[in-house]
């Protein structure tokens, strides 16, 4: 299994790189993970990512990429931006919120 | 005289009602539902209208005021206005307030092709399709028939939608029927899907994750649309990549019914606050919600309804004893889903459990097979029609466990 190494503690990650133990989550280790994808988060990645987690919180699954658009005032476009490629599921793994699922 | 007031009689509305019709004292309870339509469809007979399966109206709908037992009061209305704080409801016809002292929300959720620039216009049921609507199904049904082929593009608008699986159902029958009319090799299929993956539980994906190479489909991920191009004939999505169209089928975008929005009672979806285990409303103490309304984490689907009306109804009979809710729902789903072919498989899962291998419902017996193709497994979705008018809208118990089981699934 995967781990992602930090401050010699070693966190596990699951085969998308998604934290196994939520609770690991803190500001240092989504800055790590977002090295992971190439991206160093500013002002604005922390915006989105308060608010993924803030729903989190609330609805226990991942807002989607609309959702942080309509709720979270984040144009859809610039999310593209700001995670590019995939930002749906980067957004998740990044700020410590389940990966966005279907049912199968 | 004490009223409970049921908002829908869809698939979870007419079984609580029916339900709660057996079991509550008809000299003590008045049972009043309010539905703004006078027909009830069958919609996991949608899936099939297209390829011809099912043929006539008469095979998905009846009309709604033979469904219910004596005892429950149906009107035929549209609901304008929820007012919690004075326990009543508004309805449009002949401006009726009706009080309750119990009230279950179970307004469903619909398709919004509106919310799409490019979905409606002139192409609108000409090249661009739904089949989440009767209407919808049978057009798609008549352009099939005369098609010649070109590109047939399947995409999701935004989830959550009701029954998750229905999108993946159409592409595995489209893909059978297509061979069938020996239009296959003249016809390239696209699945664009906002989820990172087709699969996106790992045991799924281990099982059922080859099928759309096995049937060539090509798929795009994270694919948020954001116009249809009727004139280029492309869809486009937020990020720039444009997909080419000759057949569109579209999963509008799906939200909660408009009387949640006009009542300032849902989410951004106009889906319904609701509390995971006991299905009552996170702040009011007389209100549930059923079925597709919620706001919870768990398919949208007709066993979902099912699963949750019989948990609500347990809890339903204590609490107006003076007792506590109990936490019994569990989030239990339960889907057929069709692969083509004259084949089928079954998903069976809840909040915490994702779906696994094995049989079911009688471990090592079945008859049906979970996460394997199966002919069983086509024929209890067929089935599955004469079970939903005889039994499951009726409130008759079901051969199946409320809560999911852990028997006859592999880990
Ligand atoms: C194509 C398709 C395939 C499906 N396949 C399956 C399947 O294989 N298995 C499965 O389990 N589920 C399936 N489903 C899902 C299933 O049909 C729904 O989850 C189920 O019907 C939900 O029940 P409900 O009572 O919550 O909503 P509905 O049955 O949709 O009922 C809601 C009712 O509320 C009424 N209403 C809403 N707003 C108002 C208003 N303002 N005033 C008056 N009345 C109002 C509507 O008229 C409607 O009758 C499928 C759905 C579709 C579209």
């Amino acid at each position: 299994m995967a781990t992602l190494e930090m401050a010699g503690t070693s966190l596990e990650l699951d085969d998308d790189g998604f934290l196994v133990n939520r609770d690991e989550w803190s500001r240092e280790v989504a800055e790590e993970l977002a090295k992971a994808d190439d991206i160093s988060l500013t002002d604005r990645h922390w915006e989105v990512i308060e608010f993924v987690r803030g729903w989190y919180a609330e609805k226990d699954e991942s807002p989607t990429l609309r959702r942080i658009t309509k709720v979270g005032g984040i144009p859809t476009k610039e999310l593209y931006q700001l995670f590019p490629e995939g930002p749906g599921k980067k957004v998740a793994r990044i700020a410590g919120t389940p990966k966005p699922e279907g049912c199968v | 005289m004490k009223k409970l007031l049921i908002l829908g009689g869809g698939t979870a509305g007419t079984m609580v009602a029916n339900r709660l019709g057996r079991e509550l004292d008809a000299e003590e309870w008045q049972i009043t539902l309010v539905d703004q339509d006078p027909i009830h469809y069958y919609q996991p007979g949608f899936v099939f209208v297209p390829f011809g399966i099912y043929k006539k109206r008469e095979e998905v709908i009846k009309p709604r005021k033979g469904l219910f037992t004596p005892n429950v009061r149906f009107i035929l209305s549209d609901i304008d206005l929820i007012e919690p704080d004075k326990n009543q409801v508004r309805l449009k016809k002949n401006d009726t307030t009706l009080s309750y002292d119990f009230l279950i929300i179970a307004t469903g959720t619909s398709i919004q092709p509106e919310e799409t620039p490019g979905l409606l216009g002139d192409e609108w049921h000409k090249s661009i399709f739904d089949f989440y609507t009767a209407d919808g199904a049978f057009a798609l049904a008549h352009k099939l028939r005369t098609w010649e082929g070109g590109h047939l593009v399947l995409n999701i608008v935004d989830t959550p939608i009701k029954c998750p699986v229905a999108p993946l159902e159409f592409i595995f029958l489209a893909d059978w029927f297509l061979h069938e009319q020996g239009l296959r090799d003249k016809v390239e299929i696209t699945f664009a899907t906002p989820l990172p993956e087709v699969f996106t539980k790992p045991r799924a994906s281990a099982f059922l994750g080859n099928l759309l190479e096995e049937r060539r489909i090509n798929v795009e991920t994270e694919y948020l649309i954001e116009e249809a191009d009727q004139e280029k004939k492309v869809i486009r999505s937020f990020d720039g990549r444009e997909v080419p169209f000759d057949l569109l089928v579209t999963i509008p975008l799906n939200m909660g019914s408009g009387v949640i929005e006009r009542s300032e009672m849902g989410d951004d979806l106009n889906y319904v606050p609701t509390e995971k285990h006991t299905l009552k409303h996170k702040t009011f103490e007389n209100i549930f919600v059923l079925g597709d309304a919620t706001d919870l984490p768990t398919s949208k689907a007709g066993s979902v309804a099912h699963f949750q009306t019989e948990s609500f109804i347990h809890n339903f009979l204590r609490y107006i004893d003076g007792m506590e809710l109990l936490p019994t729902f569990d989030g239990h789903s339960n889907c057929y889903i069709e692969t083509g072919y004259g084949k089928g498989t079954l998903i069976d899962f809840n909040y915490d459990v994702e779906p696994l291998p094995g049989k079911f419902p009688l471990p090592g017996f079945g008859p049906f097979s979970l996460l394997e193709e199966s002919r069983v497994d086509h024929w209890g979705k067929l089935m599955f029609r004469w079970i939903y008018w005889h039994l499951l809208l009726k409130g008759k118990e079901l051969p199946i466990p409320v809560r999911m089981s852990m028997a006859g699934k592999r880990l």
